[in-house]
């Protein structure tokens, strides 16, 4: 029997839109479908192949019709950035069960253009509406950035920590030509950076760009047969959870609950140790997110994430190398960043990645969404476990 | 101060017109006796029904904020917004803004004591807090 984790499931193509970042050429519906087909030639796969498609942002049966696809199995799960996360975890699942096949999961935005995207229209009869965005917390950096002071604050660590999480991200990004932001940088000119929020500056807030994503999985049995079935990434594990739409009502500003009950529950259908992981994507749309998730992922005990990454763990030759592109905060962020994180997880255990790390064989990716509202994690692997 | 209104609906209604008579009212559970935010008829915690409305003292103090230095519109957007989380001496932490208070991090000292006030925005009053005077 065939089960959605263990490796029992894989992602047989991958691929990001042909160029990201600055992409006025191409409307959001277009970001989805151009990295769709990339990611369906990867695999060496058509359309015709498959049969299960799973987005967030248009509906899944505007992709599916646009690329040509008659679906039997649709997921359009929409929790923010890491949806994506949510998808391959449910398409395992539907794949695992015999409602799919071969399924598509595909990420676009025109983050930075706004070609073709919807108009933003924050509902001010909802719970945030009524209770967060009449104080102006509604913007990302006006409201996800709110409880960091709260998780300094409780660990005694310090603004110069949040500038540590940029410099280490940004030499990831130096050798990287699709990365946004790529100039060297220091700690002073983090803190000295134009300021957004206090005590975010520009440079502990991501990017905004456009750009697209696309994943094909299947099972790893079907995969044996397929043309990229030597390429073949296998997902060990996974887990998905969610506190609540309001930043104010965390159980515990300094800690999530949705990170620890997804990543718990990955570690454990993976059957691995976080020892075993060789390589991390925590989402970072903004500097705090990285401490919260080193922490709440369990990789360092309370109140070290700071130091762990300032002492250099997370950077070129570290323990636990991070965010190996530069991530939200240097490579690219259209919006829902999710996508990206897995892209380049699959990229380091395929050997394809531009900072490719040695011997890494478990890529462990943490994704957020909603602001603090929900989170997805995956376990992912070269080998089948 | 501008900015957006918010939209009552019937379960947040007495919270916006108690608001609009300068007193902030959160409910308590009964079975729990312990006050929750934000309003809803039964308690998030126990799922009791058992709930009432209270007038709580405005007493909070500051447990986290930004400065914002970039507000969007309708906000004035060359107007430098903090935007706090503060828990109320019975519990709840709610998101607010802190006003009469310079915006610098030098005169937001987190755990300061914070008092209720209420601020009236288009056919809303909105309560915010301000440092207690003798912290100031």
């Amino acid at each position: 029997m065939t089960s959605m984790h263990q490796g029992d499931i894989v992602i047989i193509g991958a691929s990001e839109t042909t160029q990201i970042g600055v992409r006025p050429d191409t409307s959001v519906l277009g970001l989805h479908a151009e990295a769709a087909r990339n990611a369906l030639a990867d695999a060496g796969l058509t359309a015709r192949d498959i049969d299960g498609v799973a987005t967030a942002g248009p509906l899944t049966l505007e992709v599916s019709h646009h690329l040509g696809i008659q679906p039997r199995w649709l997921d359009g799960t929409l929790v923010g950035g890491c949806s994506f996360l949510l998808h391959v975890r449910h398409a395992a699942a539907a794949i695992a069960a015999g409602a799919a096949d071969v399924v598509l999961v595909t990420h676009g935005e025109s983050g930075r253009s706004r070609i073709g995207s919807p108009p933003r229209s924050p509902d001010p009869a909802s719970a945030a509406g009524q209770f967060e965005h009449v104080y102006g917390a509604q913007a990302p950096y006006s409201t996800f950035t709110v409880p960091a002071m709260a998780f300094l604050h409780q660990r005694g660590l310090t603004r110069e920590h949040l500038a540590h999480v940029v410099v280490a991200q940004r030499t990831w990004a130096a050798n990287n030509s699709r990365a946004f932001r790529r100039t060297p940088i220091t700690i002073e000119e983090v803190l000295d950076g134009p300021p957004i929020a206090y005590p975010f500056t520009r440079d502990m807030c991501c990017v905004v760009t456009d750009g697209g994503g696309a994943l094909v999985l299947t099972s790893a049995e079907r995969a044996r047969d397929m043309p990229g079935g030597d390429r073949a990434v296998f997902l060990l594990g996974s887990g998905e959870s969610a506190e609540g739409p309001l930043v104010s009502q965390m159980a515990d500003l300094g800690s999530s609950l949705a990170f620890r009950n997804s990543s718990r529950e990955a570690f454990r259908t993976a059957g691995v140790v976080h020892s075993d992981v060789d390589h991390l994507m925590a989402y970072d749309a903004f500097a705090h997110l990285p401490l919260y998730m080193l922490e709440d992922l369990g990789f360092v005990g309370r109140g070290e994430s700071g130091d762990f990454v300032a002492d250099g763990n997370t950077a070129k030759g570290g323990r636990l190398p991070m965010n190996t592109t530069g991530g939200g905060l240097s490579y690219t962020h259209t919006g829902m960043y999710g996508m990206f994180a897995i892209q380049e997880a699959v990229r380091q255990l395929r050997g394809d990645a531009v900072e490719q790390l040695p011997a890494v064989e478990i890529s462990f990716v943490q994704g957020v969404g909603l602001y603090f509202a929900a989170a997805g994690s995956l376990v992912l692997s070269n080998r089948r476990g | 101060m501008t900015g957006p209104s918010p939209t009552p609906v019937p379960d947040t209604l007495p919270y916006w017109d108690g608001a609009g008579v300068e007193e902030l009212r959160i409910q308590l559970c009964l079975p729990c006796r312990t006050h929750y935010f934000y309003p809803r008829p039964f308690c998030p915690r126990c799922g009791s029904a058992e709930v009432q409305w209270t007038t709580v003292s405005g007493r909070a103090h500051l447990v986290s904020y930004i400065i914002n230095y970039r507000p969007l519109p309708p906000f004035d957007p060359t107007t430098p917004i903090v935007i706090a989380l503060v828990q109320l001496a019975e519990g709840p932490r709610m998101m607010t803004t802190i006003v009469d208070v310079d915006p610098t991090p030098e005169s937001l000292r987190l755990d300061m004591p914070l008092e209720v006030r209420f601020l009236q925005r288009a056919a809303f009053t909105l309560p915010v807090f301000t440092p207690l005077p003798e912290t100031r």
